[in-house]
């Protein structure tokens, strides 16, 4: 990755114009072509450099929910709940973490009821209590990462 | 948080979020690219995702790096227990870090979980991380009565967004 590429990465976290050339537009204020710009932002996302290129939906605004849910699993039935609750297609992500509280991972759901009735089944599924963890208030944040 | 309510979103607003919830193509021409898909006119196309940016059912549009591959290492998720009555304020405070990528007011669940205040920080490594740590707990000062930090020591699952309620 060269200054070229950062500065597309720091200037691209920023926004993205919504007119009928943008990578123009965006190109000319990079001092780039707009050939060459398109060409760098799709080898960076070639290369896994970009994980995502796009609008960012408010998924909340769509009428869906997202619950951030930590379970406290023993080494021993470790895998075998994590495969369990996997198995779930409305688990987006699953992270293993350095706590007591060592499974971390987030529903959609549709609804709360759907919510409740998901959390009740991977409960009665894995043995393992649910420690649901919805977002009552999101701060603003810059949400930018230097390249 | 739930603000479907003063939002009203049509058919053609659903179909537009559908075709571009993985993304948008990288061409000269990414919105005309999407109007010929959906069979509607650029134009119409352009006008409608300014709306949602600007109605905020698209927070930003961009590019998002993995900052793995950036060098961000050390990503901790630190956890606060400060008093409810201050939350917001101080939320506001911490989100506003240029180290923080996400900042959100959870429910404790007491006894095991005292924690109310959740902020993502990232830093290229552990020391750098332990700093920014500290920087938070001296903004915070006698408001935070305890905290914690989780690494993530292995991705378990990891899905691309899904959108419900779209039909």
């Amino acid at each position: 990755m060269n200054e070229v590429d950062r500065s597309i990465i720091n200037h691209m976290q920023e926004g993205f114009p919504v007119c009928e050339r943008p990578f123009a537009m965006l190109a000319e204020q990079l001092n780039l072509e707009e050939n060459e710009l398109i060409l760098r932002v799709q080898a960076l996302r070639d290369d896994g450099t970009l994980s995502r290129f796009g609008p960012l939906y408010n998924i909340e605004m769509l009428g869906g929910i997202y619950c951030l849910v930590a379970m406290q699993i023993p080494e021993h039935d470790l895998e075998k709940v994590i495969e369990a609750v996997n198995s779930y297609p409305e688990v987006a992500h699953n992270y293993e973490r350095t706590h007591e509280l060592n499974v971390w991972f987030v529903l959609a759901a549709e609804s709360e009821s759907q919510l409740e009735d998901l959390l009740a089944d991977i409960e009665t599924q894995t043995g393992y209590p649910t420690f649901a963890m919805p977002k009552l208030d999101e701060y603003f944040v810059r949400l930018k990462f230097d390249a | 948080m739930r603000n479907s309510d003063n939002t009203t979103l049509d058919q053609i607003d659903r179909r537009i979020i559908e075709a571009t919830q993985a993304g948008f193509p990288i061409t000269a021409r990414p919105y005309h690219v999407i109007a010929e898909q959906l069979e509607l006119e650029p134009k119409l196309v352009i006008e409608r995702i300014g709306k949602l940016l600007e109605q905020g059912i698209i927070r930003r549009i961009g590019v998002v790096p993995n900052h793995y591959r950036l060098g961000y290492r050390a990503n901790g998720m630190t956890v606060w227990d400060v008093p409810d009555e201050k939350i917001n304020e101080l939320g506001n405070k911490i989100g506003a870090l240029d180290f923080v990528s996400h900042c959100y007011h959870r429910p404790r669940h007491l006894p095991d979980w005292p924690y109310n205040l959740f902020a993502m920080v990232h830093g290229y490594d552990k020391q750098t991380t332990d700093n920014y740590i500290n920087e938070i707990a001296a903004i915070l000062g006698a408001a935070n009565r305890q905290h914690t930090v989780l690494y993530s020591t292995r991705i378990l699952k990891k899905t691309g967004m899904r959108i419900g309620n779209t039909q």
